[in-house]
């Protein structure tokens, strides 16, 4: 066989449904208090500062990282779980999400130690929030046309050029980027960019809000202007980001964000359409199940491959892939059956308004962390074709 | 399970090299190779996997019956393998012992049913049933007064009106009129549903691997053919096409290894069994359509012709979508069941492994 695809039956250790069940409870109680609500996922108060905390403090998060930076030493199945329950609820994780799945990690692997003592337990404790400064108003999914300078000075970098689609980037505390620290070469066209750690809020950095099609502002325009980065905030290897960055893809490509974030208005289809629903709402909802939970057994095989120690690339391309479609499709899907909604179903405002937004949202999620394109080539590449 | 990780598997994949290699199979026009290859699979007591050695079989777990059974889709395999296995495991549930030979099981449809009268006879049609035509013996499923019975029925006792399915295997119709069984017993807390479900699976694990073949020779021939003067795989429009063949490959094995998993594992047909049983029938049968168009659209032309082996395996996928229920009749079922839990029971079910 030339395509030796995995998929194993993964199934999530008994400890993990004990932690379900505290994850649930605790998100319960934050709905009571007001804290968010599970049915408004287009509120404008994404950022929670204070929610962010109490996570910290129950422990989710850097909940695989080792304990002397604040981490739990747990499965990634555990953090599994706690991230689709999060997922499932549209809690407000925006603060905390990006720092616990992949800055934290990367910091691990390749920040100095004083740094590490310093920033990762902040992050356990839900306190930072990180940003990803990859594209630029000329480079997106062509990660190497990166052309922001870092020009070496006195004790670190100065840095020069802007960043563009940042998620966060107004309520980040640091960002991880790549600058171009030399000119690619003849042999590598992937030469020349290094990985910094930035620390934002700090003269020399502007962050200018770009407006969404969905009415929010979640992602920015970074300029940079001789922002100064000091030597110990380099990430790994001088002019070498691009062997850093593909081993990481795995672990960012393949998590239950991926095809859950429009997974709302399923939930509330099947309340609209009440227990008895015609042939055609029932097979509708059928398939949409079907497909939900094919999906989420392969990302979990996925978390169960990288718990193992493997590095399933191509696997994790192919969930993000299927995933992403997916959840561009639902709300459209779900349009489709609730045409045929009562005029007396008592959530029918809800729905329409949820449909509203995931509408919206839709275009981004084949294109945000890695194009549809983009996956395609990773998987081509995989099955020996490039 | 790309991989033969057990002995089962090991055992079959090489009976299927030697015996059922695809290209030689098409070639053969008489159907020559059938008998050889049935013989070297009941030799090595393959076709009772799931009857256990008190009952005439060779008692190996449901999971390396269900990997045998992806590893026979990836020949694409047809011969009643898949059918006296589950035919052997419907009598082993009432404990009554498999006879030797091919076998295959009614109903075979959800919407079939089979009846038996105080007398203790069988009367009924079941439509689509694999390989009738093949079997010396038909595992029956029947309805009485007193619940459902499982039968053991002499092939020949039944009136077979034939037909083919879209891989020209054959599914045909069988007629039982007040047919007296070789054994009848019954079996309490089985139902029809169990058995739809349990071929259900069987049948998703033999599309999941026809797309993994397919995958596999889509993949070497578009490595080799030239046009525009390029091999055909350096086209991105291509790349791209294989890639979804991949995931759709890569779909149908976690829907199919992930509900046969929950099968063997299980202490009960519960919901959460059926939620996997159903929609790994629901997504293979989805992966079977698109999988294959690609496969197809990659081959151009020769992949379209009766000499090549593709029609092979993209058709049977396509057949098997047919047999123990339909994705359409799944997806009702699966949409009714999630209704009725309600909206909040639905992530809890789908989050329940």
């Amino acid at each position: 066989m030339t395509a030796a695809l995995r998929f194993d039956p993964i199934r999530l250790p008994e400890k993990c449904e004990q932690l379900r069940k505290e994850v649930r409870a605790f998100l319960a109680e934050e709905i009571a208090a007001g804290t968010f609500d599970p049915h408004k996922p287009n509120r404008e108060d994404t950022d929670a500062p204070e929610f962010s905390r109490r996570v910290g403090a129950k422990g989710w998060l850097g909940m695989t990282w080792p304990k002397k930076y604040g981490g739990q030493e747990r499965s990634f199945l555990e953090r599994y779980v706690v991230t689709e329950e999060m997922r499932v609820a549209n809690a407000p994780t925006r603060r905390f999400f990006v720092a616990d799945r992949q800055s934290g990690p990367v910091l691990i692997k390749y920040a100095p130690e004083h740094i590490k003592m310093d920033i990762l337990p902040r992050i356990c404790r839900g306190e930072i929030c990180f940003a990803i400064g990859m594209s630029e108003p000329n480079s997106g999914s062509d990660l190497f046309a990166a052309k922001t300078r870092a020009t070496k000075t006195d004790g670190g970098y100065l840095i020069n050029g802007t960043k563009i689609w940042t998620s966060s980037a107004h309520i980040a505390d640091y960002m991880i980027a790549i600058f171009r620290t030399s000119q690619p070469t003849k042999e590598n066209r992937r030469h020349g960019l290094t990985q910094f750690l930035v620390k934002m809020k700090q003269p020399g950095i502007r962050v200018n809000p770009i407006g969404q099609i969905t009415g929010q502002y979640e992602f920015n325009e970074v300029v940079f202007t001789d922002f100064f980065v000091p030597d110990d905030h380099v990430l790994g290897e001088v002019d070498g980001a691009w062997k850093q960055a593909t081993s990481e893809l795995a672990y960012e490509r393949s998590g239950p964000e991926r095809f859950l974030e429009t997974y709302y208005v399923l939930t509330e289809l099947v309340r609209a359409v009440g227990p008895n629903p015609d042939t055609r709402s029932a097979e509708g909802i059928g398939r949409l199940v079907a497909q939900l939970h094919t999906m989420r057994r392969m990302s979990v095989s996925v978390a169960g491959m990288l718990q193992a120690g493997k590095e399933p690339v191509v696997e994790a391309s192919i969930v993000k892939d299927i995933g992403t479609v997916w959840e561009q499709q639902l709300p459209h899907r779900v349009r489709d059956l609730a045409a045929f909604v009562e005029e007396t179903a008592t959530n029918r405002e809800t729905l329409e308004r949820q449909l509203d937004f995931a509408i919206k949202t839709a275009p981004k999620l084949t294109i945000q962390g890695g194009t549809t394109e983009v996956l395609r080539g990773i998987i081509a590449r995989g099955l020996g074709l490039r | 399970m790309a991989e033969s990780d057990n002995i089962v598997v090991e055992t079959a994949e090489k009976i299927f090299a030697d015996l059922a290699d695809p290209q030689t199979i098409n070639n053969d026009k008489k159907g020559s190779w059938q008998a050889p290859l049935w013989q070297a699979l009941s030799e090595a007591g393959l076709p009772l996997s799931w009857v256990p050695d008190d009952l005439g079989g060779s008692g190996a777990s449901l999971a390396d019956g269900f990997a045998l059974l992806n590893a026979a889709g990836r020949f694409a395999v047809a011969v009643p393998l898949a059918e006296t296995m589950l035919a052997g495991w419907l009598l082993a549930q009432a404990k009554i012992a498999s006879p030797e030979g091919e076998m295959t099981v009614l109903p075979a449809s959800p919407k079939d049913r089979i009846t038996l009268d105080a007398d203790g006879a069988l009367s009924g049609r079941a439509r689509g049933v694999p390989f009738a035509k093949a079997a010396k013996h038909f595992a029956v499923l029947a309805h009485g007064k007193d619940g459902i019975s499982i039968a053991l029925v002499e092939a020949s006792r039944g009136r077979i009106d034939s037909g083919l399915n879209l891989g020209y295997d054959h599914s045909d119709t069988v007629t039982l009129d007040k047919v007296q069984p070789v054994a009848v017993k019954p079996a309490k807390g089985f139902d029809q549903t169990t058995l739809m479900l349990m071929g259900g699976v069987a049948r998703s694990l033999q599309i999941a691997g026809a797309l993994e073949a397919m995958l596999d020779i889509s993949v070497r021939y578009s490595n080799e053919r030239v046009a525009f003067e390029k091999k055909i795989s350096k086209f991105q429009a291509v790349q791209h096409n294989l890639a979804r063949l991949a995931g759709e490959s890569a779909a149908a094995l976690a829907a199919a290894t992930s509900a046969a998993d929950a099968i063997a594992n299980a202490k009960s047909f519960d919901d959460e069994v059926y939620l996997e049983a159903a929609s790994a029938k629901i997504r293979c049968a989805e992966a079977a359509e698109k999988g294959g168009a690609i496969a197809h659209q990659v081959h151009g032309a020769i992949g379209f012709t009766s000499e090549h082996i593709l029609h092979r395996f993209s058709l049977r996928a396509l057949a098997w979508r047919d047999d123990f229920g339909s994705e359409s009749h799944w997806a009702v079922e699966l949409g009714k069941l999630v209704a009725n839990r309600g909206a909040d029971e639905l992530w809890p079910l789908v989050a329940s492994r």
